[in-house]
């Protein structure tokens, strides 16, 4: 399948009457990988949690506008939450694995949707630690508690129970940040491998790493889209004067 | 300017090493009187007996009666405490989050409740009482002591609750949890530590306190065998012997002292090592 995955339309979000984020349009290819650019605080972040709707646990947000997926209204209030959740798979800036085992974390989200089966979770979980190459280095304590894990095994940890609830797509905020050279190399290698089946959309704050993944770039300033389009157009080619900018400054 | 700064370093320092140490001073010193004035009192039979004939005037006996019931009544006022108080905890902070109004003035209403003297629980828990034509008896007491730390309770777990991260909760919002999953699947074990502390804390306070059950437990020496039946209580035990004329029942009344401090003690190390233990899963 191709085509578009995501449409957004006149998506606003205000916080007390100031814009967080303006009038956004846009659309998302499917399997495809979408790097999300800009200048800290311009709303990045924000356009993530929409897509999932954890928009929702905040105080004081308004939102407006729609968010189409699969042709169907996310911001719409009677949709079931857990089911568009678990569309998507959340990857933060800093790794929270869940206070439980290392098992526990991925087999998490698979019981939620009401896998009760002992071995086919077992199955899953160890499917999902595989994919991200983690098995090796936990195979042996997986009851041990997730907290123990590096950073960068955390990291790796919490894309393994991403991935576990089957997503369509996967949102990365700045999955990176916190990691070191290798174990950054190691989650973007991880995305090159993911992006045959998944469609992505990624935060970052390192041009190398937008070049080196993205099929679709788009430039957020103050809450605004000011410049999108394919890699080779934005990184070579930039139009407006803040991406510009920000790219001269970036490299 | 350097030599300035640590003038300031070190007279911070030495403020505030002195100001613990005094503070461990004061608490050795309380201890040291309270067991030279009772350890004489103190003997095997003061905490396997309950008292005999005669024993307010120096006869046979000890305070079985008044460890056990301290004990029921301290036990089942935590249990039912903490009934109430985990899930009304867990409510402020998973369902009523967006609602920061209420929940300001929720949390400024239970300061102010665990703020209130426990005389005026007494005189509550014995209006109470009276109320639905209860006698003085161990339900009342268990009663009376809930209502005391409640407020304890809850705003210990609350407290433990608020330091949950933002970003463990959107993990577990984003992998399709509900609200009652975040509560009893993240919330609960990643605060676990903490509530174990809160709920020894409130025993603590529970065990501890006179004034509550005085007029709603009763006192008696005997062992309590249903609710209905008054129980004895530590702080009493203490109190009554030490009103004594007889210099022999007031030492009772130190090494009575001596036994409520060193259960005490003991829960605050429970405390200290259960919290420790289950620390392993939580997530900073
Ligand atoms: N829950 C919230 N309540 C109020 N304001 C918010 C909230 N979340 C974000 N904002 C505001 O929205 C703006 C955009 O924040 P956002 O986190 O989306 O930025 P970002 O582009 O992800 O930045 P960074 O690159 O630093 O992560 C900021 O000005 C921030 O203060
Ligand atoms: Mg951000």
């Amino acid at each position: 399948m191709s085509g578009s995955i995501i449409r957004i339309q006149n998506l606003n979000v205000s916080h007390k009457g100031i814009p967080i984020l303006k009038d956004i349009n846009l659309t998302i290819s499917r399997n495809k990988v979408t790097v999300i650019l800009g200048p800290s605080g311009c709303g990045k972040t924000t356009l993530l949690k929409c897509m999932n709707r954890l928009i929702d646990i905040y105080n004081g947000l308004d939102i407006s506008g729609q968010i189409h997926l699969d042709g169907e209204e996310i911001l719409n209030r009677k949709n079931d939450l857990t089911r568009i959740r678990q569309k998507m798979g959340l990857l933060s800036q800093r790794p929270y694995p869940l206070p439980m085992s290392i098992f526990d974390n991925v087999a998490y989200g698979l019981k939620i949707q009401g896998v009760r089966n002992r071995t086919e979770l077992a199955d899953r979980v160890e499917y999902y630690l595989k994919q991200v190459n983690l098995w090796p280095e936990v195979v042996d304590r997986l009851k041990s508690p997730a907290s123990r894990l590096s950073i960068g095994q955390q990291q790796r940890l919490c894309l393994a129970r991403g991935l576990a609830v089957e997503p369509e797509i996967i949102l990365a905020d700045e999955p990176t940040s916190a990691l070191d050279p290798l174990s950054s190399t190691c989650i973007e290698e991880q995305f090159m491998k993911l992006k045959e089946q998944y469609t992505i959309l990624i935060v970052t704050h390192i041009m190398r790493q937008a070049r080196r993944l993205a099929d679709h770039v788009i430039f957020i300033y103050l809450g605004e889209i000011i410049e999108q389009g394919p890699p080779a157009e934005i990184f070579d080619n930039p139009q407006h004067p803040t991406t510009k900018e920000y790219l001269r400054v970036g490299h | 300017m350097l030599r300035r700064k640590q003038i300031e370093e070190g007279v911070f320092k030495t403020l505030a090493a002195l100001a613990t140490y005094l503070i461990i001073a004061v608490l050795l010193f309380l201890i040291v009187v309270i067991f030279k004035q009772g350890y004489r009192a103190l003997d095997w039979d003061m905490i396997t007996k309950v008292p005999q004939g005669g024993y307010y005037f120096g006869g046979e006996g000890g305070i079985l009666n008044a460890i056990i019931g301290s004990f029921y009544l301290a036990l089942g006022a935590t249990g039912l405490a903490f009934i109430i108080g985990l899930p009304v905890a867990l409510f402020m902070n998973v369902f009523l989050i967006r609602h920061r109004f209420w929940l300001n003035r929720i949390r400024f209403f239970l300061d102010v409740l665990w703020g209130v003297p426990s005389i005026v629980y007494g005189a509550f828990g014995f209006t109470l009482m009276l109320f639905l034509g209860l006698r003085a008896s161990l339900l009342a007491g268990i009663l009376t002591v809930t209502l005391l730390i409640v407020p304890i309770m809850i705003r210990s777990i609350d407290e433990v609750l608020r330091t949950v991260p933002k970003g463990l909760l959107e993990s577990a919002y984003a992998l399709g949890s509900t609200r009652t999953e975040i509560a009893f699947k993240v919330f609960f074990r990643q605060a676990l530590p903490g509530i174990v502390t809160a709920i020894l804390l409130s025993f603590g306070r529970g065990i501890g306190d006179a004034a509550s059950v005085l007029f709603t437990a009763g006192y008696t020496d005997y062992i309590p065998t249903s609710l209905s039946q008054p129980a004895a209580t530590l702080p009493l035990a203490i109190f009554f012997q030490l009103s004594s004329p007889i210099p022999a029942v007031q030492e009772r009344a130190y090494a009575s002292a001596v036994v409520l401090t060193l259960f005490i003690l003991i829960i605050s190390l429970l405390a200290r090592l259960l919290s420790s233990k289950y620390k392993e899963h939580t997530i900073k």
